[in-house]
């Protein structure tokens, strides 16, 4: 139980001690700590990909070889390289080990650990190991990012509160109950210019305004940690990597606007969150950063993890307040805002993750160190998940302004296997594309709306040549009308009906006049939709249509899919001058579509065919042509 | 709930948990959705009995919860598989080729998607991004993921489940 900032600060010191070969790179371990940390991430992709069997391994030869006192292993949040996980770090020198598996393990404590040789092929990319532990921070990946929000992701282990008190955890806490006013907070908030991280980029200083001037006996602030939108992980890395920093904002937020509850709500996708949090905020009680009198000055703040069930709709502000009432999830119009009628009709604040990840350094750093990163009208970073058609899979945090070639190129590594750039799609479902002419453009709140798409959370796709661009719009209406709950009408009925087209469009049945027929139906449902769902729901369309029209033209005129995906108008042919009648595609076909033998030609009949695309996977010479 | 359930030791043990679930969240504000989800964890899914006992001990009309397990897609109102398979669906998947993944579970295990084997050893549900977009295109099968599949990987992973 920490009673003051006194005792904050003293654990602190204590504490870091602990973590310092994790932070220094060129720190002498101290002869009574241990000698060396094993980070191991254990958070999404690197989880998914086995690093809990890892960090096992790493447990058994620290035993078998009773090294107990000197190797540390710790389960750390993510290091952003998801492509190439699970990812293992080993410090002081923080060598970096991706795609390790349990047997490599071995080697690792052999090699290195007890040997002090570094194991070569087990390092990221086709470095050679020279002196990583200076060019680890020159690799692009690492060294055009700007870390905030993922700050303590990849150092701390998140279930262990002491060692991000180490990393200054809970002194913006002990500062604001110290020495700030309820309004000061506010204040500094707003100097910062920090704007909502989930998607509508809304000023959060005016947001915490808003409903710290009503005045009302029972008031909430609830997290948004519902992260619907399909290839975004954010939150999620956040959550499992360092719960603490948005517990530690959630309470600031709690004492700026008057209010002693609070809500995180998450989807029930993402368990390892939930568990992380449930840990997270049992320990905050044990430390006393929750519960009454907090660090003795007298502010009272709880805190409790409720959990969605699978509805993107939930995301939206209402919807999200009516989930944790208990009630289908759906939305309400507007006005009364949820600053003054939200949860249970009190006055409450819904901040997304990443935004209350930013708020404990704002408040250490002050709102001017905030404030000098970004650009003119977007301050500080944000944070993407970069996705699809990319070679570097995974999360990265950029200053505000950064450009989509730098971060698909530079830090994102490219597009894989010599393939061009077409679209990259930012703000999912409710967002749209941005093509290659605009590459070169700084990513913020603005431009991206200027373009026709929008921030949103965070999430990147990649898309390459080999996507269709009216096949991804129907895509993303499936998800839509899938995800409509079906309140308003212009929603329920409208985005089906634009979906009815787009279906027809992909099947080759499409008609020149059904792409004015989808953009009055667009126009209709963003003006008359009741929330941001639907209001946002037409978005991919209008973008693929204004950045492709040549492809929808190609689909509804000529009946052809430039880029092959779509089945009905795809056809595969032999290439009688390559094809060397090894039978190898006739073996493969699971249609019996392909005839010939040695002495006749081998031919597909289309009738048969189903446009699997095995035999051109199967050909050896590449004698299989699509669409020709 | 008794008079279904009597006869049979598990379910009287099932209905037990769910009991002492309610009891964990009777004075909770808005807990529908919590107990639900635990209910859930006890019996695989959510069959009419339990919605029925859920709203009258809750004192909320059994209309309002049903209401609320249709319209979210995590709660089921059939019996799922003993191994559960969801492909992921997410964009980061689809751009990756996750419907021809699904295509070959549909097909090698002649189901749709929702839909359950007769001898109910799978269930197949297509679901929303599971947030490991760097593994794409992923599937579950009940608590053990698989990352970067391909159309051909899925016949051995089958016959794996199925020689258990």
């Amino acid at each position: 139980m920490i009673n003051n900032a006194k005792e904050l600060t003293e654990l602190r010191d204590f504490a870091r001690k602990e973590m310092e070969i994790r932070l220094d790179r060129d720190v002498e371990p101290s002869p009574e700590n241990h000698r060396i940390d094993i980070l191991v991430c254990g958070v999404a992709g690197c989880a998914s990909s086995g690093s809990l069997k890892v960090a096992d391994a790493v447990e058994e030869q620290i035993q078998q070889n009773k090294l107990g006192e000197e190797v540390k292993v710790i389960k750390t949040g993510c290091f952003g390289l998801c492509a190439e996980g699970p990812i293992v770090m080993v410090c002081p020198e923080h060598v970096m080990y991706t795609k390790v598996t349990p047997e490599d393990v071995k080697e690792i404590f052999e090699s290195h650990i007890k040997g002090g040789k570094i194991v070569q092929r087990l390092l990221a990319g086709e470095n050679e190991y020279e002196e990583i532990r200076d060019r680890l921070p020159q690799i692009p990946f690492f060294s055009m990012q700007k870390r905030i929000a993922l700050n303590n992701c990849g150092i701390i282990d998140p279930e262990n509160i002491e060692e991000y008190i180490a990393l200054d955890g809970y002194q913006a806490l002990a500062k604001v109950l110290n020495d700030y006013e309820p309004e000061d907070v506010i204040d500094e908030i707003k100097k910062s210019g920090l704007r909502g991280r989930g998607g509508g980029g809304f000023p959060t200083g005016r947001k915490w305004q808003s409903s710290a001037v009503v005045e009302e006996h029972e008031k909430f602030v609830i997290c948004n940690a519902d992260e619907g939108d399909p290839g975004a992980f954010m939150d999620r890395s956040i959550l499992e990597g360092d719960p603490h920093s948005v517990i530690e904002a959630m309470i600031i937020n709690g004492y700026a606007v008057h209010a002693h509850q609070g809500y995180i709500y998450v989807r029930a996708e993402y368990p390892v969150a939930v568990q992380r949090l449930s840990v997270a905020i049992k320990q905050a009680k044990e430390y006393g950063f929750l519960g009454t009198n907090i660090l003795g000055k007298g502010f009272d703040f709880d805190l409790e993890v409720r959990l969605g069930a699978g509805a993107f709709v939930c995301g939206e502000g209402s919807a999200l307040m009516t989930s944790i009432e208990g009630k289908r999830g759906e939305p309400r119009p507007k006005p009364p805002r949820s600053a003054e009628k939200g949860l249970w009709k009190k006055p409450t604040v819904l901040n997304n993750v990443e935004t209350y990840a930013n708020i404990p350094q704002i408040i250490r750093k002050g709102a001017n160190w905030f404030k000098g990163i970004g650009t003119e009208g977007s301050k500080g970073t944000k944070v993407f998940a970069l996705g699809g058609k990319i070679n570097n899979i995974g999360l990265v945090e950029v200053p505000m302004g950064t450009t989509l070639r730098e971060i698909i190129y530079d830090i994102g590594g490219g597009i894989p296997n010599g393939k061009e750039f077409k679209a990259a799609q930012t703000g999912g479902p409710s967002g749209g594309c941005i093509p290659a002419e605009h590459l070169d453009t700084p990513i913020d709140y603005d431009s991206l709306t200027k373009l026709g798409s929008m921030m949103g959370s965070g999430g990147l796709i990649v898309m390459d040549e080999d996507t269709c661009m009216v096949d991804l719009a129907r895509f993303f209406l499936d998800f839509t009308v899938d995800e409509s709950c079906g309140k308003c009408p212009p929603c329920r009925i409208g985005t089906k009906r634009m979906h009815e087209i787009l279906v027809r469009i992909t099947e080759g049945k499409g008609e020149p006049e059904d792409l004015d027929k989808l953009e009055v139906l667009a126009k209709n449902i963003k003006e008359s939709a009741l929330c941001g769902l639907g209001q946002s729901a037409p978005n991919p369309v209008l973008s693929t249509m204004k950045y492709f029209r040549d492809e929808y033209m190609a689909h509804v005129l000529e009946k052809k899919c430039p880029a092959g995906v779509c089945k009905s108008m795809v056809k595969f042919i032999i290439d009688q001058d390559v094809c060397k009648r090894c039978s190898i595609c006739k073996k493969n076909c699971p249609t019996g579509a392909i005839s010939g033998d040695k002495n006749t030609p081998f031919v597909i009949d289309q009738e048969k065919c189903v446009k699997c695309g095995l035999c051109m996977e199967k050909c050896p010479f590449k004698s299989i042509l699509k669409n020709a | 709930m008794t008079d279904k359930c009597t006869g049979c030791a598990e379910s009287q043990e099932k209905a037990k948990e769910l009991q002492a679930v309610i009891d964990k969240y009777k004075e909770t504000r808005g807990a529908l959705i919590q107990v639900l989800h635990e209910a859930q964890e006890i019996y695989g899914y959510l069959p009419l009995e339990v919605q029925r006992e859920i709203a009258n001990q809750l004192d909320i009309p059994l209309a309002e919860v049903y209401g609320v397990v249709s319209f979210y897609t995590q709660f089921s109102i059939y019996p799922k598989g003993e191994y559960q398979i969801n492909v992921c669906m997410g964009t980061a998947c689809y751009v990756k080729g996750a419907n021809e993944i699904l295509d070959k579970f549909r097909t090698r295990l002649s189901i749709d998607v929702g839909e359950c084997t007769e001898d109910g050893k799978f269930s197949l549900d297509a679901c929303r991004c599971i947030g490991a977009c760097g593994l794409a295109p992923v599937v579950t099968i009940n608590d053990e993921t698989y990352g970067k599949l391909t159309v051909e990987d899925v016949d051995g992973i089958l016959d794996d489940y199925e020689a258990r």
